[in-house]
């Protein structure tokens, strides 16, 4: 129950905090559950966060995985709701008001200060989830061949991580 | 906007669950851009530029973008209940999906085989959003103020590891100081 409870404190807040989506929060989630929590090593994170990316879906479904190795079925809906309902609570309210304040100078600067923090927390999610998954210097070479892949292809993602399943089944023995 | 239609645009709960349910299902990596198709191309319920007009604003708020989409879209042309099923719609199939992956993983992610998919799949997802972030940031590159709070981000969350909220609360007023004074300029 205290499991559950302090699931839903913490995924709730960062639903707050998401800003520019759910990916900017990883850096806090990994902090949170693994760090302080200890409820999963770093690495059993980012598998987590992978299984859910070969899963159809928003991204944000990896927070469901999140929550499921905490508390099962349970800690995934209580992890899910949590990160949902404040954030679309927001958005309801919000949706009806952007006509009044979308022309409006303020709306403009918020929304141009916010995309250099996206981008700054976002790297950081990235370099946390390379460091977490990078178990040896394959899994490194590995990531960065994935990163080139995408920046440098038009191929769909998808491709790329069964390329790297594939990879990991034949070199990681 | 001057492409709103005359009669603005309701449907049925059950017609938001199917698309988003559609989208959702068939959203691999991303599910922005099967919204996009489903809403924009096949169903034409929303013009290119109203569609744009909608992402911009599910990027302003804070949460999941396509959760925010959900509920907006829902409930401007099915009232509360559209929010809903729009979202169950969308979250329904991949987090029962996904749970079924979870078991599994948990039933079978001891044998070696399936391990060594996993952590080569790890490496995989890590790579995905190493591109996604440098993406996101290249275009920085041309502002150095934006660098600096950029670089700021990365090193209080990735590096020192500080604690979220305080850390926001001091990097974002200060790049909307930033971003004020520059669109002044």
């Amino acid at each position: 129950m205290s499991h559950l409870l302090a699931l839903a404190l913490i995924f709730a807040e960062l639903s707050f905090l998401a800003i520019g989506g759910a990916s900017t929060t990883l850096p806090a989630m990994e902090h949170a559950v693994v760090h302080q929590q200890h409820w999963m090593s770093a690495t059993e994170f980012v598998r987590l966060y992978a299984l859910a990316q070969a899963a159809p879906g928003p991204n944000m479904l990896a927070v469901t995985l999140f929550g499921w190795e905490v508390s099962g079925i349970a800690g995934a809906i209580v992890a899910t709701l949590a990160f949902l309902l404040p954030a679309c609570a927001l958005a309801f309210v919000m949706g009806h008001l952007w006509v009044r304040f979308r022309d409006r100078q303020w709306r403009k600067v918020v929304q141009a200060g916010l995309v250099p923090v996206t981008a700054g927390l976002m790297v950081a999610a990235a370099y946390l989830l390379v460091r977490d998954a990078a178990v040896d210097w394959r899994a490194l070479v590995l990531s960065a061949g994935v990163a080139i892949g995408c920046l440098f292809t038009k191929r769909h993602p998808l491709w790329f991580l069964g390329l790297a399943a594939l990879a990991g089944l034949i070199g990681f023995r | 906007m001057e492409s709103l239609p005359a009669q603005p645009l309701r449907l049925s709960s059950l017609a938001l669950f199917g698309a988003f349910f559609q989208a959702g299902l068939m959203g691999f990596g991303g599910v922005l851009p099967m919204i996009r198709r489903v809403m924009v191309e096949d169903r034409k319920w929303l013009t290119p530029a109203e569609f744009n007009e909608l992402i911009s604003l599910c990027q302003f708020l804070p949460g999941a973008n396509v959760a925010n989409m959900a509920v907006i879209f829902g409930s401007r042309v099915c009232g509360p209940q559209g929010s809903v099923a729009a979202l169950l719609g969308l979250l329904g199939a991949p987090v029962a999906i996904v749970l079924v992956i979870a078991e599994l993983y948990a039933r079978y992610g001891e044998l070696a085989p399936v391990r060594h998919m996993v952590t080569g799949l790890s490496a995989g997802a890590a790579g995905l959003i190493l591109a996604t972030a440098l993406k996101i940031a290249m275009p920085l590159r041309t502002s150095p103020l934006n660098l600096v709070v950029a670089a700021l981000a990365f090193a209080a969350l990735g590096i020192v590891r500080l604690p979220f909220l305080p850390s926001l609360c001091v990097l974002v007023p200060l790049s909307m100081v930033l971003a004020g004074w520059k669109l002044r300029a």
